[in-house]
């Protein structure tokens, strides 16, 4: 799950970092008067969606006037910003932080994530902030280090003295770089991120150690534990069937092709997916509705598939294993009684009781393709697009 | 000997008494394997689908010899349960839970470092579908009949892109000594490298056939292992060759998030180890066919 910046630097502030002076608005009416509020005679007006690389899109406007802070709060909120992280359709702007401008002396860039070679916690810091992470490993691989963080135990002083030192932070300012490095590790482990970046982490005129962007993501897994977390949450933000589908307890990722398809495990989901691609066309989504494929998944599965106007064709593609075909032929054959499907559906079952489960479909009302093994159904749903 | 299980192998299963727990542990004692008992705090004493229930791990262990466990409880508690099966010195533990946070993956692993390499609990999963060994046990969730018996091993993320591997095979007469699913989380018990060199000292196994998905190293690592170690031929599948980066396709581990990680890199990396790669999903079998044909 991802938070916004401003969500992000309230939670990195709770645990001793410091950030710039801001305040979040969701009117131009307001924003004049947060400006004033905040002080000082420059400010920076920063849409908040999730995604990075805002700046380059527009979403970020520095301004001279409170005035100017109202005007750039109104041309930006509503607006749906792309960036080359969001896809064509971009996301919506709903709510602007407005920021006090830093005097910027050094930008420096500070992540952590899970490695998953080591099986710990990595802190990645450069001295090349503002660039991104990947743009850094291309361009200047040499002004990375790296610390790995032991998580029974967590980060230890030294190991941000390490990194503080490492990025040639002056001798006075380092309490407060390792303060700072220190506070982000904690907020990975006690709130079960799975990312927290700070970049740019600068240092200002003023001799600040401050966090001008943050992101933070978060384990859903562990949203169980995380209350605090979770109401955090911004639906707006998210492809509106993946929210559809995760209310429901599928897992579906929106794709850009035009087959759209309904698969027992995410495996098999995307070895499928594969099949439509090798065949000659486009999945319009991954959709796993579970090992089990339980009818109620599958009625679920094919309203959300419907509501893709992109969808040309269907493929149904079931492995069953103890929950046996006939029983998901069944399943299939009601929830086709409820819903109208008006496009070719290609359907292919596998495993237990397969003859029976195909002779239930057969013997039914429904209009569909028959399809024996995956690549059969991959072949029959493309030719189906014609 | 069969790699990971044997036939006898002692079983018990924690969270016995719960909806998902009586179900399968129906289901392998249908199979033929040999559960002992289970384990339910506060229900110790009573009895469940004719076995005893105890109310620790150490208690079950020490009154019926199980030396392996399989985990039905909430992911919630899942750490906790592998834990204590790990501390009463069950040897291998199945988790089949989908939902275990990464932070207490990490600390089941750390903690299991307390004991020698001798001693070590062999965790398997979490999000998986277990272990078979066909005509012998099943510690796991997986339709036992769609395996033949026979000399491949299997190792799959993915529980049903195993399970049709295993179909595609049983209909070209090739059969598997035992099936692992790893799980698709991106921390978990044991690695595809873990487990291929396992494989690699099993006497019923005469090759490997690997089942991965984009994301994480672990495919990667197994595949350089086999090109400095390994006798057996290996044979893969990777999944994930649409999936757009930075998305997670369903499982948890299922994305791309650095080089080598996309299906396409681990292909041509697999390639480079001397894997033989399944060009696709459907004819995994038939690849398996024509390297043991070779043979």
């Amino acid at each position: 799950m991802d938070i916004h910046e401003y969500q992000a630097k309230e939670i990195l502030q709770s645990f001793g970092v410091t950030i710039p002076r801001g305040g979040i608005v969701y009117s131009p009416e307001t924003a004049e008067n947060k400006a004033r509020e905040i002080g000082g005679s420059k400010w920076v007006v920063k849409a908040q969606i999730h995604s990075g690389a805002r700046g380059k899109a527009g979403g970020v406007i520095v301004c001279n006037s409170p005035l100017e802070v109202a005007q750039a709060t109104d041309k930006l909120l509503g607006k749906k910003l792309v960036t080359n992280q969001t896809g064509p359709e971009g996301k919506i702007v709903n709510r602007i932080y407005i920021e006090e401008a830093t005097d910027i002396e050094k930008e420096l860039y500070l992540g952590l994530v899970f490695d998953r070679a080591s099986e710990s916690i990595m802190v990645v810091a450069s001295t090349e902030g503002g660039m991104s992470v990947e743009e850094i490993a291309e361009e200047k691989p040499d002004s990375i280090i790296r610390s790995k963080i032991e998580v029974a135990v967590g980060i230890q002083s030294f190991q941000a003295r390490e990194l503080a030192f490492g990025l040639g932070i002056e001798p006075e300012l380092i309490r407060r770089a390792s303060e700072t490095i220190m506070g982000c590790a904690k907020a990975f482990s006690e709130l079960d991120a799975t990312m927290v970046e700070v970049n740019p982490l600068v240092i200002s005129k003023q001799k600040q150690i401050l966090a001008l962007d943050c992101k933070m993501s978060f384990d859903n897994n562990a949203m169980f534990r995380r209350d605090k977390v979770s109401e955090l949450r911004d639906k707006t933000q998210e492809d509106e069937k993946e929210v559809y589908a995760s209310d429901r307890g599928l897992n579906y990722v929106s794709l850009e092709g035009n087959i759209g398809n309904i698969i027992n495990g995410a495996g098999l989901a995307m070895a499928s997916m594969d099949m439509i691609k090798l065949a000659g066309g486009e999945p319009a989504n991954f959709l796993d509705v579970g090992g089990g494929a339980t009818p109620e998944k599958i009625v679920k599965a094919f309203r959300l598939i419907t509501m893709d106007k992109k969808v040309k064709v269907i493929l149904v593609n079931i492995f069953a294993g103890i929950n046996r075909c006939d029983w998901v032929a069944e399943g299939i054959v009601q929830a086709l009684e409820k819903i109208e499907i008006k496009v070719p559906l290609v359907i292919r079952l596998a495993g237990t009781n397969v003859e029976k489960g195909n002779k239930i479909l057969r013997d039914s009302k429904l209009n569909y393709i028959e399809a024996n093994t995956l690549e059969d159904a991959a072949n029959k749903a493309v030719a189906a697009l014609k | 000997m069969a790699v990971i299980i044997e036939k006898d192998t002692k079983i018990l299963i924690q969270g016995f008494t719960g909806k998902m727990g009586t179900f399968h542990a129906e289901e392998m004692v249908k199979y033929g394997s040999n559960v002992v008992g289970g384990v339910t705090p506060g229900k110790g004493g009573s009895k469940h689908l004719d076995r005893p229930v105890f109310n620790t791990v150490k208690d079950a262990v020490k009154n019926t010899g199980a030396t392996a466990s399989i985990l039905f409880v909430p992911p919630a508690f899942a750490a906790d349960s592998a834990m204590e099966a790990a501390d009463a010195g069950i040897k291998t533990c199945v988790a089949i839970v989908d939902g275990i946070p990464s932070h207490d993956m990490i600390k089941i692993k750390r903690y299991m470092r307390r004991y020698s390499r001798d001693e070590k609990m062999t965790l398997v999963g979490p999000n998986c579908a277990g272990i078979i060994s066909p005509g012998k046990s099943m510690l796991g969730i997986m339709p036992g009949h769609i395996y033949k018996e026979g000399r491949v091993g299997i190792i799959s993320r993915s529980g049903t892109l195993g399970y049709e591997a295993a179909e595609q095979m049983k209909n070209l007469g090739i059969g598997i000594s035992t099936s692992v699913g790893i799980g698709g989380d991106p921390i978990n018990g044991s690695s595809f490298r873990d487990i291929i060199e396992k494989f690699e000292t099993d006497d019923e196994t005469d090759a490997i056939l690997m089942i991965g998905e984009i994301g994480g190293p672990q495919e990667v690592a197994a595949g350089e292992f086999a090109k400095e170690n390994m006798k057996k031929p290996v044979i893969g599948y990777i999944a994930g060759l649409t999936a757009p980066k930075g998305r997670v396709m369903g499982h948890a581990g299922a994305i791309v998030s650095a080089y080598g990680e996309s299906a396409t890199e681990k292909v041509e990396i697999l390639k480079e180890c001397g894997v033989t790669i399944s060009k696709n999903p459907s004819v995994m079998g038939d690849t398996v066919k024509s390297v043991l044909e070779k043979m």
